[in-house]
């Protein structure tokens, strides 16, 4: 049995700033799998309920429709929601968040009618991060007047080298976007019409406002069980929790690594991708059926914007040294390469397929390349494994 | 004893032969990426019959091929391969390494 608190059977998210905002696919093609599926292989889905407690001792659920439900083995897969911000005007109509099919539904609601724009609709997002950046380049394509606001002095500060902000921010610059750094949002203000406006006075008008500040593990419920929980629930490399009938997967949990070269990480993580989500589920599901599958795989990452697709692989936390493989100031194509005294750590691969293959490859069979090699674009990277 | 798969599934056109795959719960499709020419998870073989009629990779998807594990001739992305009236009865197999 899966219970879900949103009225739609499991989709795919990444699609939702992308593909869906732009109305290249709808609530069924973005549907992991369609009910059916669940139907014919015996999966009951309880949708648009939410689970309010769980009783360990018992093993047992509660439910918001006033249901209590037993279990054998509990798997939380509850993921995270968009980080709210706290500021005057904050709830104001037409201020939005992205982070579910509704999210995204309710944003199309403010740029039209029925899927059209209304010529001249203005947006304001309020952070420039994947989540910004993606719903920016898809906004841009749909003909809406985009300004992304940031906080820090480059968008995607806290995830990559300046080299790569700095190619971002000119692509999207380019498309017709305007990134505006180091802008501290102090309140939202108007009805229709909303301004946002920064501490130094200057004010940016919007029909709608989107918020993408980042995620907040959903972990309440394990800690009200009683479950180990910082920053995630807490599991093993097993994925299961300090319960021995609960397992946990996904964006609500820290996990055991194994990236030793990224020794900044303190031996723990939570990550929030699909791909790692992926791979705990099927360590999660070993482990309900007595089965030892401990997690082992390597991050990675992407992002489409406009005909870009930016590939990760790895974690760059800890690196002093960056090196760029092609030209990251006027092209589309480049590979950052992250190093850590002279050790790969992570690959931010923009329109290159075959060097984010390879540096997976490098990352996980911890191969060393000479730094001179990565960067000559005369060398074939699948050289780089032999 | 012999463990000899036999596979059938319903796909609707327009889908795609990762989503049909996904769809029936077949194994050794994991599609990570949800579609997007990102992963390289849905690698398949084309039966040499079907090929002419699926067609080659190309541009990311080519790249992605030439370092996908095991790459044969005819080597596609599952999900790059849109399901049409004319693949009615296709076949396709998965690279040992996928399971």
């Amino acid at each position: 049995m899966i219970i879900g608190d949103e009225p739609y059977a499991p989709y795919q998210r990444p699609p939702l700033p992308k593909e869906f905002m732009l109305g290249q696919k709808d609530d069924r093609d973005i549907l992991i799998r369609p009910e059916a599926t669940y139907d014919k292989h015996g999966i009951e889905l309880r949708l648009n309920q939410q689970v309010v407690a769980i009783n360990p001792i018992e093993n047992t659920l509660a439910l918001d429709n006033g249901e209590k439900l037993d279990y054998d083995k509990l798997a939380l897969c509850a993921g995270a929601r968009a980080r709210k911000i706290n500021l005057p005007g904050g709830e104001l109509a037409g201020v939005c968040y992205l982070r579910s099919l509704d999210d995204v539904k309710n944003i199309k609601n403010y740029l039209g009618v029925n899927g059209a724009v209304t010529p001249g609709c203005r947006a304001v997002i309020i952070g420039g991060g994947y989540i910004g950046l993606e719903t920016a380049a898809a906004l841009t394509k749909l003909g809406v007047n985009v300004t992304v606001l940031e906080m820090q002095d480059r968008v995607l500060a806290r995830v990559t080298a300046s080299e790569v902000s700095e190619f971002f921010q000119r692509v999207h610059t380019e498309e017709g976007v305007s990134i505006r750094t180091n802008i501290a949002v102090s309140h939202i203000e108007g009805e229709h019409l909303l301004t946002v406006c920064n501490d130094n006075g200057e004010h940016f008008d919007a029909n709608l406002v989107i918020i993408g500040v980042g995620v907040i593990p959903n972990v309440e419920l394990a800690e009200a069980a009683g479950l180990a929980v910082e920053n995630g629930i807490t599991v093993d490399e097993f994925d299961c929790t300090s319960n021995e009938n609960i397992v946990a997967a996904g964006d609500c949990t820290n996990h055991p690594t194994s990236l030793l070269a990224n020794s900044l990480l303190g031996g723990r993580l939570r990550l929030e991708s699909v791909p790692n989500a992926v791979e705990q589920a099927k360590t999660a599901a070993a482990s309900i059926c007595s089965q030892s599958l401990p997690y082992a795989s390597y991050p990675w990452f992407w992002s489409d914007q406009y005909d870009l697709k930016l590939q990760i692989a790895g974690l760059n936390q800890g690196f002093d040294q960056v090196l760029i493989r092609g030209d990251n100031k006027h092209g589309w194509s480049f590979v950052a390469w992250y190093l850590k005294e002279g050790k790969l750590l992570a690959a931010d691969c923009v329109n290159r397929p075959k060097e984010f293959l390879v540096a997976k490859q490098l990352l996980s069979r911890e191969i060393t390349v000479d730094p001179a090699k990565l960067v000559d674009e005369s060398i074939d990277p699948k050289i780089f494994l032999q | 004893m012999p463990i000899i798969h036999y596979i059938e599934a319903d796909v609707a056109v327009g889908s795609t032969v990762m989503q049909g795959a996904v769809d029936n719960m077949i194994d050794g499709i994991l599609a990570e990426c949800g579609g997007s020419c990102s992963c390289a998870t849905c690698h398949c073989y084309v039966d040499e019959a079907w090929f002419d009629k699926v067609g080659e990779a190309g541009g990311t998807e080519k790249t992605m091929l030439e370092m996908a594990m095991e790459q044969q001739p005819t080597s596609r992305l599952s999900c790059q391969i849109e399901v049409t009236e004319d693949l009615d009865g296709l076949v396709v197999r998965l690279p040992a390494s996928q399971y």
